[in-house]
């Protein structure tokens, strides 16, 4: 339950963060955030990284701040800073309904927002809210910056688009409308668990209709998405049962989900149907 | 060979110097190198919470944090809470209310508490029944540690 030797650095910027990084990526060199999930996997020695980049003396990846339309989340901004709306409207909210969700309080103290959407558990409730709002990560190396489209990021169990020698140094969210309505439903055995299944819905209306819907589904499949059948489900129609459960009925569907020893495909199926209607019902209360 | 760091660790005010490997957790450098033995190590991966301690006020797993992440921070461990003979009132209540029987969750239990009664001391009972299943406790089947957590949140509010 030790973990392995590694050898440790402690940049102080963004600069020397990514040259450390490019520097010691050939050994599995990681970088270490809040560490609240690579310190465990190391512990179970599931993970024996030769170097840990630790960028919590870095600064100025604690920004988060409104640039524009965007909400820009730095790589040190913990889970716990969302508690409270960190900007008004539904966005705000949005993210202070869906982090109490996120395993425990001293967990997320710690824990960060980049740091959930890098390591990308398939349960990870922020990888979700970043299918959902199609949120675009910011990679940074010693040879450039690139943007990554949600849809592109997540590529698998714990597998994304970034390099070995990227640090995700940002996530930006679309700020909502005024009248967008949310909905986040998760199911899991124990509060704090690993969910087996979550929905994050969103949707405006416009003449008693439903307009620009978003329904993603999170730990059901190997990477949260959103479900384009769901969402053509409710487009147009007026929010009410007859509506959410087609939309529901579609995400069932739709989904190839995971299937372990504690909770088969099917149950995970009928699941993701329930919280997708759940999180529906939410957003229309 | 990877080499030792020097270090100052802070913990309940005291300055403690100590030469660690960098792999060396928060919780071990405590117990080990610092000899402040009263924060329990259980599962080591982030799950029971019995490893509890204040970091610059805010709870946090010590067997998930490095003690080279810690230099410079203000750590508080169990060992900080008694004011010479006088217990902390999360003690005190936690004796008059029953709220321990084995005690090895105990001291990750009190700064559980004690870091979100000083942040929030009003906080609702449902935030607190929330807060307190971040730790397991195999023995009270947590009746009592919310019974005396709100006991001492009287007494502390009424302190103030």
């Amino acid at each position: 339950m030790k973990p392995a030797p590694f050898r440790y650095h402690a940049p102080k910027t963004i600069d020397e963060a990514v040259e450390t990084l490019a520097q010691v990526a050939a050994e599995d060199g990681r970088v270490l955030a809040g560490g609240q999930s690579l310190v465990p996997i190391m512990a179970f020695r599931l993970a024996r990284p030769g170097h840990l980049v630790d960028i919590n003396g870095v600064a100025a990846l604690r920004r988060l701040a409104v640039d524009g339309d965007r909400l820009s989340i730095g790589a040190c901004v913990r889970h716990a800073a969302f508690h409270k709306p960190v900007v008004d409207g539904p966005l705000g909210r949005l993210l202070a309904a869906v982090v109490r969700h996120i395993a425990h309080y001293p967990i997320r103290t710690r824990g960060t927002f980049c740091g959930s959407v890098a390591h990308a558990d398939p349960a990870s409730e922020w990888c979700a809210v970043a299918a959902a709002l199609d949120a675009e990560m910011v990679a940074k190396s010693a040879t450039g910056t690139r943007s990554i489209a949600a849809q592109d990021f997540f590529r698998g169990i714990m597998t994304t688009a970034l390099r070995e020698d990227e640090l995700l140094t940002e996530v930006r969210l679309p700020i909502l409308p005024a009248d967008t309505r949310f909905g986040f439903y998760e199911f899991n055995r124990r509060a704090g668990d690993f969910a087996l299944a979550m929905a994050l819905v969103t949707y405006r209306l416009q003449d008693g209709v439903i307009s620009e819907p978003r329904v993603a589904v999170g730990g059901v499949e190997p990477q949260p998405r959103r479900i384009e059948q769901a969402e053509r489900a409710l487009a147009g129609r007026a929010p009410g049962r007859a509506a959410f459960e087609a939309a529901a009925a579609a995400v069932g569907a739709a989904v190839d989900p995971l299937d372990d020893a504690t909770t088969s495909a099917s149950y995970r199926r009928d699941l993701a149907q329930t919280v997708t209607r759940r999180a529906l019902e939410q957003a229309a209360a | 060979m990877i080499e030792k760091r020097e270090l100052t660790l802070i913990v309940n005010g005291r300055d403690y110097s100590v030469r660690v490997d960098p792999r060396r957790t928060l919780v071990d450098a405590i117990r080990d190198d610092c000899g402040q033995t009263g924060t329990h190590i259980g599962c080591e991966h982030g799950v029971c919470g019995a490893c509890t301690v204040l970091i610059d006020g805010e709870p946090v797993r010590s067997c998930l944090m490095f003690a080279v992440q810690a230099e410079g921070c203000q750590i508080r461990t169990v060992e900080g809470l008694a004011k010479g003979d006088e217990l902390h009132p999360l003690q005190q209540a936690f004796i008059e209310n029953h709220g321990l029987q084995c005690g090895f969750c105990t001291p990750g239990f009190l700064m559980l508490a004690t870091g979100v009664l000083e942040r929030e001391p009003d906080i609702s009972d449902e935030d607190l029944i929330d807060v307190l299943a971040s730790n397991l406790c195999r023995c009270t089947g947590y009746e009592n540690i919310v019974k005396a957590v709100r006991a001492a949140a009287a007494k502390m509010t009424a302190g103030r």
